[in-house]
């Protein structure tokens, strides 16, 4: 089992999604977030004074899955939030210890699939 | 004490009145109350650009807040200035051959008592008719392109076609003009259903089919196209906005009688009320019987259809009409936003279209049905056909003329400057990408969708 944790941009949300339903990874959770990395934030105006905005909107996806699944949701996630601009996000995948459905008690892969 | 005496104050005022009876009051007097009730509800109707703008903002979303109050400031704004520059003469300036005023432009003087309280009293009007058209347009459309599109309809879309019914052009039928040769009477829009609510919706129906759909309001797939929702991002803002927009009728309506000496000014503000009420139960039964859930939008859409179709049979319906106009009125805007959303599949973020067109113009033809005066009879009181006839020849040029100018300005535009922003910019919103300044700075929200 592996835990997939995307940063994209809130923008392309959708079109992963979409992607992400083609590819039957239909479980997912979606927080806002804030962050930064190279593109080093942008900058604002406020009554036409610069205020440089340090932490930008972002959209985190966390996507539990079943081993045979991780590639197929890593790209589905490249191919709807690419844009090929800085600051499209990353993606982490990390191996997941355990999953337990509270309603039914199942574990492991029966309960993240 | 002080009470005591106001109370003795005003019986005596009153004895005053009744000793002089109502028509030998001194003209002093009389102008006086009269100044006094356009200034005070022209100021009432002022006050409907601030729910305008919160009913906007609210049933649109956070990423586009700072944006669309910026519209709903600065159409009045500019159009002001363009209703005192050019609006006006062509509204109420000596008229030409019944289609346009040619006189009064840029009125530059110190004393004209009465010029300035009408002028003060039309240009929250002219107002109206522009602030409806942001609604419609709401979400996509560059700042830049509305404010030009804002001065191009006070300073001559609203006017024009205003003076052929308020400004006595054509509509008003002189003697000898068109509608007199037919045999037919003036068209009657009291307070303007047709003149400001048609005229702007109608503008707001042609700006949102020229500049297309919200990015993600029809998406396509497997040949059918589906229809998403953007829900509003505040209604209790909106609702606040709804109520504001109803208080501020109070001076739409009573104050078109244009003098506090009418003794209908209680009636129009009794039918005002009755149809506002109705038209939000007629919209709230209606939508719940349909969404099987009383919908909160809808239903502060249906007050407002109310609100618009009682705008011009206002002063000559009777209560009882007041109410079925409205229930009709709440019917027609649920079933209209269906319509437009779902089968023309012309994106209205607010409903405008719905509410100050289509109502506008069963407002203007309810004149024709139920009107119940002397001078006019409408369908149910024995008035036969003409005044109906009149009525919707009213609807139908003006219509013809909002929708031709409207395109052609917004055709324009859109060869010119542009009309929308780029898709990009879109997504991340309005107030980022045309204000760089956020209307809920340090707050987080799903700009995503």
């Amino acid at each position: 089992m592996k835990l997939i944790i995307a940063y994209i941009q809130p923008h392309k949300l959708n079109e992963v999604k979409q992607e992400l339903y083609k590819a039957k990874v239909y479980k997912m959770s979606v927080t806002n977030a804030l962050g930064c990395g190279q593109q080093m934030g942008y900058h604002e105006s406020y009554r036409g004074v610069d205020e440089e905005v340090n932490l930008l909107k972002k959209v985190r996806l966390e996507i539990a899955v079943n081993d045979g699944f991780a590639q197929a949701t890593i790209d589905a996630i490249v191919k709807g939030a690419r844009t090929g601009q800085i600051g499209d996000g990353k993606i982490f995948v990390m191996p997941l210890g355990d999953c337990i459905r509270i309603r039914t008690g199942e574990t492991g892969g029966e309960a993240i699939g | 004490m002080r009470k005591k005496i106001t109370a003795v104050l005003l019986f005596a005022f009153a004895l005053g009145l009744a000793a002089f009876g109502e028509d030998e009051l001194p003209i002093a007097l009389t102008s006086a109350i009269d100044m006094l009730w356009l200034v005070l509800t022209a100021a009432l109707v002022f006050f409907m650009q601030a729910g305008f703008a919160l009913v906007e903002t609210g049933l649109t979303r956070a990423k586009n807040a700072s944006n669309i109050v910026m519209k709903n400031l600065m159409d009045f704004c500019l159009g002001s200035i363009a209703f005192w520059a050019i609006g006006w003469g062509l509204m109420y300036g000596a008229d030409k051959i019944g289609l346009f005023g040619s006189s009064e432009f840029f009125k530059n003087i110190m004393d004209d008592p009465s010029f300035f309280r009408n002028w003060f009293f039309q240009v929250v009007f002219a107002a109206t008719a522009a602030t409806i058209v942001s609604g419609g347009m709401a979400e996509r459309t560059q700042f830049k392109s509305y404010l030009i599109y804002t001065v191009c309809i006070s300073a001559v879309i609203y006017p024009v076609s205003g003076h052929w019914i308020w400004g006595g052009g054509w509509l008003s039928a002189p003697e000898g003009g068109f509608l007199a040769n037919l045999g037919l009477p003036a068209m009657h829009d009291f307070a303007g259903s047709t003149v400001v609510h048609s005229v702007g919706g109608w503008a707001a129906f042609i700006g949102a089919a020229v500049l297309g759909p919200r990015i993600g309001k029809y998406v396509k797939a497997n040949g059918k196209t589906s229809v998403k929702s953007f829900p509003g991002h505040n209604i209790p803002l909106a609702m606040l906005g709804v109520f504001i927009l109803w208080f501020g009728w109070y001076g739409f309506n009573p104050g078109s009688t244009l003098s506090g000496m009418s003794p209908d000014i209680g009636r129009i503000a009794v039918t005002t009320t009755l149809a506002a009420a109705a038209g939000a139960v007629g919209a709230l039964f209606t939508s719940w019987i349909w969404f099987k859930k009383p919908d909160p939008s809808m239903t502060m859409n249906g007050v407002l259809a109310g609100l618009v179709a009682i705008t011009a049979p206002c002063a000559v319906v009777s209560p009882g009409a007041a109410v079925v106009i409205g229930l009709i009125a709440g019917l027609i805007v649920v079933l209209s936003v269906e319509l437009i959303d779902k089968v023309i599949k012309v994106d209205d973020p607010v409903g405008a279209v719905s509410v100050h067109c289509v109502n506008g113009i069963f407002g203007t033809l309810a004149v024709g049905i139920w009107g119940n005066t002397d001078s006019v009879k409408g369908l149910l009181h024995g008035g036969g056909l003409t005044q109906l006839a009149s009525q919707a020849i009213g609807v139908a040029a003006v219509a013809l003329w909002a929708c031709a100018m409207s395109f052609v300005v917004f055709f324009a535009i859109k060869k010119i400057v542009g009309l929308r922003v780029k898709p990009e910019e879109e997504m991340r919103g309005l107030d980022l990408s045309e204000h760089k300044s956020e209307a809920y700075a340090g707050f987080q929200f799903f700009s995503n969708m």
